[in-house]
């Protein structure tokens, strides 16, 4: 037998396919785009929530973990209060997306003339084309399930030749336990210069859940430096995806750091359209408790002389489980193409585990690819030496947890946000610290 | 200052001290020398508070108190200070970060102010000047890409800012050409003080003709067994440890 119906659905997926039923015709968009939402319910329905089966979802298994899917979150909610600043101290604007949907009154936009900005829901109206090109390839059950429910966000768009230096905070603020699916589009024109900050923010204990997908393009000889903070709620499931495809000599810097929710999955799927292109992926994973945090990265290398480097770091406490999926795809005309890919994970506990699944698929035969994957605790040796110099057990381990955090962080090379991000993982090791102490 | 009374220790339930007694008063500079595998290097490790050695029997007196329970970095604050054969390589930490935070560490112990910045910087320029220790090797992450003796010069400079009571040294001179050698041994020279001990561990004489020691200890299968003055480094330089080595199964 080489195929498997799928009669019988979960409890989720039940709940899921009512949900869609009633909110259908009420969700914002032309004609195409319902049309679109139908098709990408059925293909979700098709797949199912991905389970340990699904090769791209293998260590997440949201057939399991997802028993219940709260609410959906139908238009903007009456309350207005947002939490308190993930990254306090750094200057920046700030667009804010509150259940799902954009909302300007409690937006900051000074310091970024020249840059158009609009609520997702215009361009659904419009049935704006570029809504769903990024994604139309990926058969992702929830990203599939997004497109379907999606409701809002913003459009990000940098015309050519602008530069930005003030960075630009995509703020989505979840408020209590409902189910949002927020879609947002960057598009940065050629030869201009952004720094996006996409920051991920809820309330502690309520178990909402939260799927983004961003779209994004960046056309030729332009500079993108982007970083993402999920700091969710600790009760809550996280589903991020961003797909960016890159222009000719265009430099795109991105740095994920997972701190929060219960269970999370960042996706980020890289595609290089033209050539001399250069992309830097990093990323930094704090988890604790009974933590689940899932990256995974696809780099696809589909033009000559593209170029990449990634470095992923994951600390794992308590009884956590930190998931690392990183897929370099070298296509037929890729020659010269230059990938590298480093996993390394950090077990601060025998309770702890660390699932790395790097996947080369070179086509091409003129290419450099390398990857390498580290786990362990921290070195005994070392941590003798640092006590032998009076360093307090906790002092140093942070000091070392710093460090193996801080080359992952520092690859973006953007020290603004690189302070600032140093900052929370600081903030993460004190706490820990004192409960130890 | 140091007084270690019968002492047993094992790691992974194989004794390596099986009676170790030694006295190094106030003062006082005492080389321990013997065959490889003789329990040197465990010494260290055991009066510095490394995890992993079981203490079975016996007493160290540090000050008077004893200090078998006393985990490493208590013992660090107390005053007791290792000098590492092979100190250890950190990326990511840059050296002056380590310093100050070792330092403030140790003040914090004893319930001592925090260094200023200013007074932390004096005190390091001061001390690496001595050492040949260039504000680019303390820009480094520490140890990352120092040569054996850039290393061994980091460790005397810790010590000469950490002013230890009481400071090991494990095998200070492995790795050191004679220039090198030299450099070390004035930096810890420059350190020999009325209130500090020194214990000095070395298989070879040749550090001891720059680092005069009062005495010297002759140890052999977890053992101190014989004691005499810088003559006796002298004397096994000339004969080996042929003598010694029926003791050291």
């Amino acid at each position: 037998m080489n195929a498997e119906p799928r009669i019988l659905r979960t409890q989720a997926e039940e709940t899921l396919a009512l949900e869609f039923a009633a909110a259908r015709t009420q969700l914002p968009g032309s004609p195409a785009i319902a049309a679109a939402r139908e098709n990408a319910f059925a293909a979700f329905q098709k797949q199912g929530l991905p389970h340990r089966r699904t090769e791209a979802w293998r260590y997440t298994d949201l057939r399991a973990l997802l028993r219940t899917v709260p609410p959906l979150a139908i238009g903007p909610t009456a309350e207005a209060s947002v939490l308190a600043d993930p990254l306090p101290g750094l200057d920046r604007a700030r667009l804010v997306v509150v259940d799902g949907s954009f909302r300007p009154e409690l937006s900051d936009l000074a310091g970024i003339d020249g840059v158009t900005i609009r609520p997702l829901v215009d361009l659904l109206q419009e049935g704006d084309a570029r809504i769903g090109l990024q994604v139309a390839s990926l058969n992702d059950a929830m990203v599939s399930l997004n497109s379907a429910l999606m409701l809002g966000g913003v459009a990000i768009e940098v015309p050519a030749g602008v530069r930005i230096e003030r960075a630009i905070e995509i703020a989505h603020v979840t408020t209590s336990a409902v189910a949002s699916h927020v879609r947002n589009l960057v598009t940065v024109g050629d030869d201009a210069s952004v720094r996006i900050l996409e920051t991920h923010v809820g309330p502690a204990g309520s178990a909402y859940q939260a799927n983004i997908v961003t779209e994004a393009t960046a056309g030729h000889r332009a500079k993108v430096v982007w970083a993402k903070l999920q700091s969710e709620g600790d009760a809550s499931v996280h589903l991020g995806t961003l797909a960016v495809t890159i222009g000719t000599e265009t430099a795109f810097d991105h740095l994920t750091l997972m701190i929060g929710a219960a269970i999370s999955r960042s996706q980020t799927f890289v595609t290089y359209s033209g050539e001399n292109a250069r992309a830097g992926l990093f990323g930094a994973t704090m988890l604790r408790g009974k933590q689940h945090a899932d990256i995974a990265l696809s780099v696809d290398h589909a033009v000559p002389n593209g170029a990449s480097r990634e470095l992923f770091k994951a600390v794992m406490d308590g009884r956590s489980e930190g998931v690392f999926q990183g897929r370099i795809i070298v296509r037929p005309d890729a020659q010269k193409t230059d990938g590298r890919m480093m996993t390394q994970g950090l077990l601060l506990s025998e309770d702890a585990s660390f699932f790395v699944k790097p996947e080369l698929e070179i086509f091409a035969d003129d290419v450099q690819c390398a990857h390498g994957a580290t786990s362990g605790e921290i070195d005994e040796d070392i941590l003798f030496y640092l006590l032998s110099r009076g360093l307090p057990r906790a002092e140093a381990e942070t000091l070392l947890v710093t460090a193996f955090l801080a080359e992952a962080i520092e690859g973006l090379g953007d020290e603004a946000i690189g302070e600032a991000f140093e900052q929370i993982s600081r903030k993460w090791l004190a706490a820990r610290g004192q409960e130890a102490a | 200052m140091l007084e270690i009374k019968n002492l047993h220790a094992s790691i992974d339930g194989k004794e390596i001290l099986r009676g170790v007694d030694l006295v190094v008063p106030t003062g006082e500079v005492h080389a321990i020398m013997g065959p490889n595998g003789s329990g040197k290097s465990t010494l260290s490790y055991v009066l510095s508070g490394r995890d992993g050695y079981d203490v079975t029997e016996g007493e160290i007196l540090f000050d008077g108190k004893d200090i078998v329970e006393m985990p490493a970095e208590e013992r660090a604050s107390a005053g007791v200070f290792l000098a590492f054969q092979y100190p250890l390589e950190i990326p990511g930490v840059a050296t002056m970060t380590f310093l100050k935070a070792a330092m403030n560490a140790q003040r914090k112990a004893r319930g001592e102010a925090e260094l200023t910045t200013p007074d932390f910087m004096r005190r390091v320029k001061t001390a690496a000047e001595k050492l040949n220790v260039t504000q680019e090797m303390l820009r480094r992450p520490l140890n990352v890409g120092f040569s054996g003796g850039e290393k061994k010069r980091n460790e005397i400079l810790q010590m000469a800012l950490l002013e230890p009571k009481l400071a090991i040294l494990d095998e200070t001179d492995s790795g050191l050409d004679i220039d090198a050698l030299r450099v070390v041994s004035e930096g810890v020279n420059a350190l020999r003080d009325p209130g500090r001990s020194m214990l000095v561990i070395t298989h070879y004489q040749r550090l001891l003709d720059h680092i005069v020691p009062d005495k010297v200890h002759v140890m052999s299968a977890g053992r101190i067994v014989r004691t005499g003055g810088p003559e006796l480094a002298l004397e096994l330089e000339a004969k080996g440890y042929a003598d010694y080595a029926g003791e050291a199964a």
